[in-house]
């Protein structure tokens, strides 16, 4: 943050220096200087989440703070993985988030091939009721889901984690859109060959809205991975706990441990950044999408 | 024959369709319709339901409680709406053009928007802490001494919301990039032979054009900051002195601390009036606009 405001006024001095002569040199070196001051307090956040996780208990709280650890040390690390279940948490956040992605694809494409590629009678009013509910917030939903959930006898258990969360209407509408795009001379030449209907989905469609059924599926797995309201609803046993439900019962337990709460934070957010740092296009796509959401 | 192929369609449609329909109708649908009747009722999950005709919504109406969420929601969106355009819009301006490490920043501006609200929550916990954090410290070096950010009614909500447009500014930004790809560069081209500097050119093109895409962005954004929660939860529970109590904690509190279902139903049905009631002024604001 200190890098940050002197550099702001490196940014000031540029700007008043460049309005008495504009030069084309100055002008990308502020350009430059403003991206930099922005990527900073972006990455600022990140950076000193790692620096405290890896500080020993009493280099957290000093002044003026340590930016680099004197003596670096992975205590945190095996403390927090010790005392608490972190991998377990880990392993099941990875379970919920992967099935619901996997039941999210499969449910809502073979859906959406219905919607878009059959005709049956009611089909479009059907669409249309599907699209209304859209408008209605989870947070109406949720209560009676959960008294589902009782009913069924899921609570605390992966089922009621990962079952309800599989049907969002949002992918079914994402991939109806995308089947909408298919040229109909292409399925019928299959259906001309004898494929059946199957064959056609797998085999024609499929492939061809392929980007933005990894775009659906990106997200899902993002949302799924992230949630945090649904398990803290159903969820009240420690060991079915997802990343984002096991940190916020880390912080009851040790709220002042600044260093141990950091290493949790890091181990959660480390297996979704691998994953963006090697499918960054679809993330973002993914994400775009979401914003279609509405 | 004609009866062979319909049933044998009739059988396709059941594979496709049939699961996601049952999924749907058990997961979204019939919970809809129960919410709205649970609404209408006092039940604790445990006795009988009664039915209590409007009493719930009534209560909520003359609830003070209810109406310091709605408030606090508000100046949620307030504060967090006009940064998360001005800076993501800043941001898609910077990188809209051919230039080295463009994919780097783009990646980094995103990177707070893949982070769950808690982890990011729970970061900048510990950078607002008053006496350690390393705001504070930063602001201590320019010789300012730094709030007790959410420690204190009056800063708390105000970290809430530099916290949550710190980590949307990305999204907002990739939106952004969405729609100046879609402004065609000859209205630029024409601009600079009348003349028309770059100050003029974003005044006059670029924010003209862009507004389809900055009315998406707004209600989207403010769909969403009607539903802020995760973050309040981590950061301050609702506090200092119910300062940050927001619209959707309200419903978790009465739903699943005091089991009062019928009554946080009703209050999760004036949250969707709430969201529908300004969405719909905001289409409307926007075809007034468009004429």
């Amino acid at each position: 943050m200190a890098m940050e405001s002197s550099s702001k006024v490196l940014v000031y001095r540029r700007v008043r220096a460049e309005k008495s002569k504009p030069r084309p040199i100055l002008k990308k070196v502020l350009f430059y200087l403003l991206l930099i001051v922005g990527a900073s307090i972006m990455l600022i956040p990140f950076l000193w989440m790692i620096s405290t996780s890896l500080k020993p208990s009493g280099a957290t709280m000093v002044l003026p703070p340590e930016f680099i650890p004197n003596q670096p040390t992975t205590q945190n690390y095996e403390q927090v993985t010790q005392q608490f279940p972190m991998m377990r948490f880990l392993w099941n956040s990875l379970l919920v988030a992967v099935l619901t992605t996997i039941g999210q694809m499969i449910f809502s494409s073979m859906a959406a091939y219905a919607f878009a590629r059959m005709q049956f009678r009611g089909r479009d009013k059907l669409f249309l009721l599907y699209l209304a509910t859209m408008m209605v917030p989870t947070q109406v939903t949720m209560i009676p889901q959960f008294i589902l959930i009782k009913q069924f006898g899921w609570l605390d258990s992966y089922p009621g984690l990962i079952v309800p969360t599989m049907f969002a209407v949002f992918g079914t509408f994402l991939m109806r859109q995308a089947m909408l795009s298919i040229p109909r001379e292409l399925e019928e030449a299959a259906f001309m060959d004898g494929a059946n209907h199957f064959q056609v989905f797998y085999k024609v469609c499929l492939p061809l809205i392929k980007p933005m059924l990894a775009a659906l599926g990106i997200f899902t797995f993002m949302q799924s991975w992230n949630n945090f309201l649904w398990p803290l609803i159903v969820i009240s046993n420690q060991e079915l706990a997802t990343l984002p439900l096991g940190l916020s019962l880390l912080q009851g337990r040790w709220s002042t441990d600044w260093g141990l709460m950091m290493a949790g934070v890091v181990i959660s957010v480390l297996p979704i950044l691998i994953v963006y740092l090697f499918a960054q296009k679809y993330f973002i796509q993914g994400m775009t999408m979401s914003g279609m959401k509405e | 024959m004609v009866g062979m192929t319909k049933r044998k369609t009739l059988f396709w449609l059941g594979v496709f369709l049939l699961p996601n329909l049952i999924g749907f109708l058990t997961f979204i649908g019939a919970p809809i319709v129960s919410s709205l009747i649970i609404s209408f009722t006092d039940w604790d999950l445990l006795g009988e339901m009664q039915f209590t005709g409007f009493e719930n919504y009534i209560r909520l109406v003359q609830d003070p409680e209810f109406w310091v969420a709605f408030r606090n929601t508000f100046l949620f969106i307030l504060g967090y709406i006009p940064l998360v355009l001005i800076f993501g819009l800043a941001c898609a301006l910077l990188l809209n053009k051919q230039m080295k490490f463009r994919a780097f920043f783009r990646a980094t501006f995103f990177l707070p928007v893949i982070t769950s609200w808690v982890a990011v929550s729970l970061v900048w916990k510990w950078l607002y802490n008053p006496e350690y954090g390393l705001i504070n410290y930063a602001l201590s070096t320019v010789g300012i001494d730094g709030p007790m950010w959410l420690n204190d009614p009056d800063t708390a909500m105000i970290g809430i919301i530099l916290t949550s447009a710190w980590k949307d500014i990305g999204f907002v930004m990739v939106l952004f990039l969405g729609g100046l790809q879609n402004i065609s560069p000859s209205f630029y081209e024409a601009a600079s032979i009348d003349g028309a500097g770059k100050a003029r050119q974003l005044w006059n093109i670029t924010i003209p054009l862009l507004a389809p895409t900055t009315f998406f962005v707004t209600i989207i954004s403010m769909i969403n900051s009607f539903q802020v929660f995760d973050q309040v939860m981590i950061m301050t529970g609702g506090g200092p002195g119910g300062s940050t109590v927001v619209m959707v904690q309200n419903i978790y509190n009465h739903a699943f601390r005091y089991f009062d279902m019928g009554y946080a139903s009703a209050m999760s049905w004036a949250l969707f009036l709430v969201i529908f009631l300004f969405t719909w002024i905001q289409m409307k604001y926007q075809d007034k606009g468009a004429n």
